[in-house]
């Protein structure tokens, strides 16, 4: 990566000389070039997964000529709107090698990206409130820990010391019974996620053109020729779509139709407190995750609006039941106050697990089905979607996050519910 | 917050149903192919814009009934029994 920054290469030392000139002289961060008439690689949807597509098909695999087009601004969809939680505490095989993949790429991702993105390994603890829900965190921990990950099972007593403002007595609605515990999980800085691999991207040449929707595709056969946007027609041979929510509509206008159903998922912050949680807790009892942020707002999210949406803002009836969920556990934050509540369009698969790789079209290739928990993906999708792209086949670490999945019946349900777009 | 307008009860907060999905797709016959039933069971059109719906009118009458909703500006459209469109036999 240095060798692609040498002047603008962030360090103590250009820091200090920017100092000097009162920080009116750095450069601009990313270009905004106009659409060319044709590219390599178009990328749809400038959101992490996007961005980090494109970086890794020009870091790892030498393509040159790529863009990423987007229709609003880079980093504005879910990107920028999630809980930005980060683990790889899954049950499944599949899940478990791929979303490992993807922390460890975190691990080192603010150094590859020479941009801070701020991943803080706090932890991330799942409370159990019952024995049957600790019989099951110690399988899918043992699970985790047979795949290498990293897991601890904790009892009720060392939950209620790691986590002293949490309610851990007898009379609750929800009582402690103890908890799994991902250490090497946190959080990252959700928009600095998006804005360290569009600089990257953008070093290497790759074009993010934002204000450019895409309305459509042209096809000879079966084949992709050329993307329609607002901006006039681009001819490309290989379109990788990163759209989120709107995977469904996009997949459309190509003819197919997916196993994936959108729906609105929000999230709420309070005004900034002093510290009073450095971990992430998750209860699956109300279904709630509670983290605090470097700011200090109390940072929380639950469960869908559970109707079908598209309008990236969802209704108070959810709100007060997270609200309420939350309090449960900390009754200490009574009386803080609600800052902000948005809302995000999720793009929910029928397994509850994503969609990385070829579709029945060919130069078409499809990430998406991240419901829940893409953000935590963002490194790891972007590198499997890059490989894919580049090889037109998956790597062995998406090859079980196939679209034919669905109908081979080799699904990977990670709640076990079966056939229904809410699972996580 | 919704107001969901059930066909028997009239008017009622959102708080009282449950949702339940696109009410156009239809159950295959047993003897159907498997892309049939794949389609069926996976796949959706998943629009952005009108949208025929299943809600369950949990905590009122716990009637079925379709509701006719724009995904995209929550707007409701309409709504209907659940038997008023005889698409099955
Ligand atoms: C409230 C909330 C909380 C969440 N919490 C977590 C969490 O704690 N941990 C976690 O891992 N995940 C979480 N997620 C999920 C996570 O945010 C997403 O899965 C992830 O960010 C998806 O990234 P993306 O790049 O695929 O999508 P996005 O960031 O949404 O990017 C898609 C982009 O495509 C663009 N686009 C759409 N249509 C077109 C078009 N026709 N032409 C051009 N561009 C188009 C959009 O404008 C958008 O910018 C949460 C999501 C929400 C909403
Ligand atoms: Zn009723």
């Amino acid at each position: 990566m240095l060798k692609v920054f040498s002047k603008n290469q962030y360090s103590g030392l250009s820091l200090a000389r920017n100092a000097l000139s009162r920080h009116r002289k750095w450069p601009r961060v990313w270009r905004d070039p106009e659409p060319k008439n044709s590219y390599d690689v178009v990328i749809i949807g400038a959101g992490g997964h996007g961005l980090a597509t494109a970086y890794y098909l020009a870091e790892l695999h030498g393509v040159k000529n790529i863009a990423v087009l987007e229709k609003g601004w880079l980093g504005g969809g879910n990107t920028g709107r999630n809980t930005t939680i980060v683990r790889s505490n899954y049950l499944l095989d599949g899940n478990a090698k791929f979303y490992e993949h993807s922390l460890k790429l975190w691990e080192s991702l603010s150094q590859q990206l020479n941009y801070n993105v701020m991943f803080s390994q706090r932890g991330v603890l799942n409370l159990a409130h019952s024995d049957p829900e600790m019989e099951s965190f110690s399988i899918r921990g043992n699970a985790m820990r047979f795949n290498g990950i990293d897991a601890e099972l904790l009892l009720a007593d060392q939950v209620r010391r790691s986590v002293p403002y949490l309610d851990c007595s007898q009379n609750t609605r929800y009582p402690i019974f103890g908890g799994l515990l991902q250490k090497r999980g946190g959080t990252a800085r959700h928009d600095a996620v998006a804005w360290g691999f569009a600089r990257c991207a953008d070093a290497h040449g790759v074009d993010i053109i934002q204000n450019c929707e895409v309305t459509g595709f042209k096809m000879t056969g079966n084949k992709v020729t050329a993307v329609e946007t607002s901006r006039g027609e681009i001819q490309t041979g290989k379109v990788g779509l990163a759209v989120a929510g709107n995977s469904g509509r996009l997949a459309a206008m190509a003819g197919l139709k997916l196993p994936i159903e959108s729906h609105v998922l929000q999230a709420v912050v309070t005004e900034p407190l002093k510290p009073i949680l450095d971990t992430v807790v998750t209860s699956g009892a109300s279904h709630v995750y509670i983290s605090q942020t470097d700011k200090g707002e109390v940072l929380f999210g639950g469960d869908l609006d559970f109707y079908n949406s598209y309008a990236q803002r969802g209704n108070l009836p959810r709100v007060e039941y997270v609200v309420q969920s939350v309090l449960t556990l900390f009754p200490c934050l009574s009386r803080v106050r609600m800052m902000r509540t948005w809302g995000g369009v999720m793009d929910m698969s029928m397994d509850g697990s994503p969609i990385i790789g070829k579709t029945p079209i060919d130069g078409l290739y499809l990430n998406s089905g991240w419901c829940y928990g893409g953000f935590k993906a963002t490194p790891g999708s972007g590198w499997c979607f890059a490989h894919t792209i580049a090889h037109d086949q998956p790597h062995m670490l998406n090859e079980p996050f196939s679209l034919e999945r669905f109908s081979s019946g080799a699904l990977l349900d990670e709640k076990g519910s079966g056939a229904f777009p809410n699972a996580h | 917050m919704l107001l969901i307008p059930c066909p028997h009860c009239g008017e009622r907060a959102q708080t009282e149903f449950t949702y339940r999905g696109d009410a156009t797709v239809e159950r295959p016959h047993a003897e159907d192919s498997a892309e049939k039933w794949y389609d069926y069971v996976y796949t959706r059109d998943n629009p952005r814009g009108e949208h025929t719906e299943w809600w369950h009118h949990t905590s009122g009458c716990r009637r079925w009934f379709k509701v006719r909703r724009n995904t995209w500006t929550h707007e409701i459209l309409g709504s209907e029994s659940a038997n008023s469109d005889n698409n099955r036999e």
